[in-house]
């Protein structure tokens, strides 16, 4: 039987500002089905999205949420969640929300390593601005502030994610919506942050003028400079060149995470354990 | 009323205050000369139990207050002029979508970097419009020691009642003032709060932004079984974006109205040696706040040595500000002093609310405090 999504939908604001095609929608749905099959009750779960198409996702799903200011979805969820360490708490941000305007905050949530999971939809491009550039945006493709070609280096979002110390790192490619779904699942089940990287198409601001005017010819793109990590890691540096590892690429389960390492501040502060002092860290710088 | 004696400094008591308040969360980010805020409720709330969270910028500070308070949680913030221009936009946020909070900031001189460890009054005007958009701030400014205690305590209590940020003004002078102050004892402050309306039906007949013309949202904490919509875009009584007219128009004159409909409830001034005052030639009235006020009430009592029957007219709170009083006390006494660390920013107030071009002020931008002396002067000078 097809899974019934109706119950972590808010119907009412059906349709979707999505446009046709958009791939949007299929990581809304492999995000419900994660959540499903995990057994989060919707009361435990708070949802925290941006500004941009992916802003909307918060809007849709039947969850606690918020749509905050331009790039800020890791600050406003790192309040959510010290206040309540057991629940729950997602991010959802654009490629522009978590690796421009708030590159910062994504960096820091990376590095405290405090147990939000973080869903990064990278579709190269500003879709609902129109067309801008990205720091994902590939170089030498059009966008409408670089007309004659994109100069701007290509930023790798999970390679940062990876180096500002985030103990879960994942790909997907949203013409994998199984592996996509799974992905969230090792992601929201891991505690500690988790960026999750959800590849994404916008052939409307993105493909309409880079040869890739359909759904179909944009997410074939994807599918050309994806490959699984295992493959990846196989191959030599020339034919790494121009594609993206998909998969989990960093798990490490050892990490402290943010609120368990607060919890025993609190516990200096009541008296129930000594000073934290360099000893009890095996890397300490 | 209980009292205690407290030896302590301005910014200290502002982070004791927010303790005693029922403050479970601080999020802020180092700022000269506030930062004593955030070394002191560091330690204050873990001991409680809650959290204090030093965040990667001033912007992180208020959006991971802003998060806690969403949650539910009393939350402040502490900072000084940039950081209150960095976090304008995200207390825009909670104006929109109607989170209360505390910010208190401790003003040093600007523009900009301006002067670090220095006092200044300049962030009056901001303070009544920190970011774009229309609504109305509720700004409280701590004239003494012992209020930078009790304004934040009310500042706490305010957030709730009108469900939206509370600015608490000190400036670096009261900041790092070091002094005794007597303040109402613990039992009485938390005695006195006065927590969110929350709504307990059942979920399917909530919705939070349906309310009165005058009235705040109700906003439950998260994580009950009440799943709704924080957006800082127009919204609906569900919190849901839109744009349909009558909506919008309802919500942003909602906004407004919820604050001037109960200014009585907010409204609070300080009327030092003015029950003489009949409107005789001769009498001289001074407006001032903050740590400027402590210097008018030392000049107020040379004038009267030298017999001339001067009094102060001190807003507690700044915005709203006290028109209609300051009306009031300006048609009775002609000569109108305001003596403020900025160049006319309340006085411009003050010349709206009177409605006179004839005040005088008395300004200083330098970024030392104005000593009684000077005031003794002007007011001799030009009156």
């Amino acid at each position: 039987m097809a899974f019934n999504y109706d119950s972590y939908l808010r119907l009412e604001k059906m349709p979707t500002l999505w446009c046709w095609g958009c791939g949007d929608g299929v990581i809304l749905k492999a995000f419900i089905r994660a959540v499903d099959k995990m057994g989060i009750s919707k009361d435990d779960m708070c949802v925290v999205s941006g500004i941009g198409c992916s802003g909307r996702f918060s809007s849709y799903v039947d969850f606690n949420t918020i749509h905050t200011t331009h790039g800020r979805t890791v600050a406003y969820a790192t309040g959510v969640k010290l206040a309540n360490p057991t629940k729950h708490v997602v991010c959802v941000a654009g490629d522009g929300d978590a690796l421009a305007i708030g590159g910062n905050h994504t960096i820091h949530g990376c590095r405290r390593n405090i147990d939000i999971t973080m869903i990064v939809i990278q579709n190269f491009i500003y879709g609902l601005t129109n067309s801008q550039t990205s720091p994902t945006t590939p170089k030498g493709m059009w966008t409408v502030t670089q007309k004659a070609g994109n100069i701007d280096p290509t930023f790798d979002g999970c390679e940062l994610a990876i180096a500002s110390g985030a103990s879960f790192v994942g790909r997907e490619n949203v013409t994998q919506p199984r592996k996509l779904e799974k992905l969230f699942i090792q992601a929201l089940e891991h505690r500690g942050f988790a960026y999750v990287e959800a590849l994404s198409n916008c052939h409307i601001n993105l493909g309409r003028k880079n040869k890739m005017a359909s759904a179909m010819q944009n997410l074939d793109w994807i599918d050309d400079i994806t490959v699984t990590k295992k493959k990846y890691d196989a191959m030599t540096p020339e034919e790494q060149l121009n594609l993206l590892p998909t998969g989990i690429l960093k798990q490490d389960k050892e990490a402290d995470e943010y609120c368990d390492m607060y919890a025993e501040i609190i516990k200096v502060h009541q008296g129930d354990r000594k000073k934290i002092t360099q000893d009890d860290f095996e890397k300490k710088i | 009323m209980g009292t205690r004696e407290v030896i302590s400094t301005g910014n200290e008591l502002s982070a004791i205050a927010a303790v005693d308040a029922g403050c479970m969360f601080f999020g802020g980010y180092p700022l000269t000369p506030s930062s004593e805020v955030m070394h002191v409720i560091s330690d204050l709330l873990p001991a409680k139990g809650g959290t204090a969270i030093q965040m990667e910028d001033e912007i992180a500070g208020i959006c991971c207050v802003i998060g806690a308070a969403m949650a539910g949680e009393r939350a402040l913030t502490a900072t000084s002029g940039p950081g209150m221009s960095l976090k304008a936009e995200n207390l825009g946020l909670a104006q929109m979508a109607e989170v209360p909070l505390v910010c208190v900031n401790v003003m040093r001189g600007g523009p900009s970097t301006g002067l670090p460890t220095r006092v200044s009054q300049g962030d009056i005007k901001q303070a009544s419009n920190p970011s774009h958009g229309d609504y109305r701030s509720i700004t409280l400014c701590a004239g003494n020691l012992a209020e930078c205690y009790t304004e934040t305590v009310r500042a706490f209590n305010l957030a709730d009642r009108f469900m939206q940020p509370v600015i608490v003004l000190l400036d670096e002078t009261i900041g790092h003032m070091h002094g005794k102050a007597m303040l109402p004892t613990v039992e009485e402050v938390e005695a006195g709060i006065v927590p969110r309306k929350t709504f307990d039906g059942p979920a399917e007949e909530y919705f939070p932004y349906e309310c009165g013309p005058t009235d705040p949202a109700v906003l439950n904490p998260m994580f009950e079984g009440y799943r709704y919509h924080y957006t800082g875009l127009h919204h609906d009584k569900n919190g849901f974006p839109t744009e349909e007219i009558e909506t919008c128009r309802k919500l942003i004159q909602r906004l407004e109205d919820k604050v001037m409909a109960h200014q009585d409830e907010i409204e609070s001034n300080e009327e030092f040696m003015c029950d003489d005052l009949t409107g005789e030639d001769g009498e001289v009235l001074i407006i001032a706040y903050g740590s400027v006020s402590l210097a008018a009430k030392e000049a107020i009592r040379h004038l009267r040595a030298d017999g001339i029957k001067a009094g102060l007219f001190r807003p507690i709170t700044i915005w709203p500000s006290p028109a209609t009083r300051i009306k009031e006390m300006t048609d009775k006494i002609k000569n109108v002093l305001v003596v403020e660390l900025n160049i006319r920013q309340y006085t411009e107030e003050v010349e709206r609310a009177a409605s006179r071009l004839d005040i005088e002020g008395l300004y200083k931008v330098n970024g030392r405090a104005i000593s009684p002396y000077e005031i003794v002067n002007k007011v001799k000078e030009v009156f």
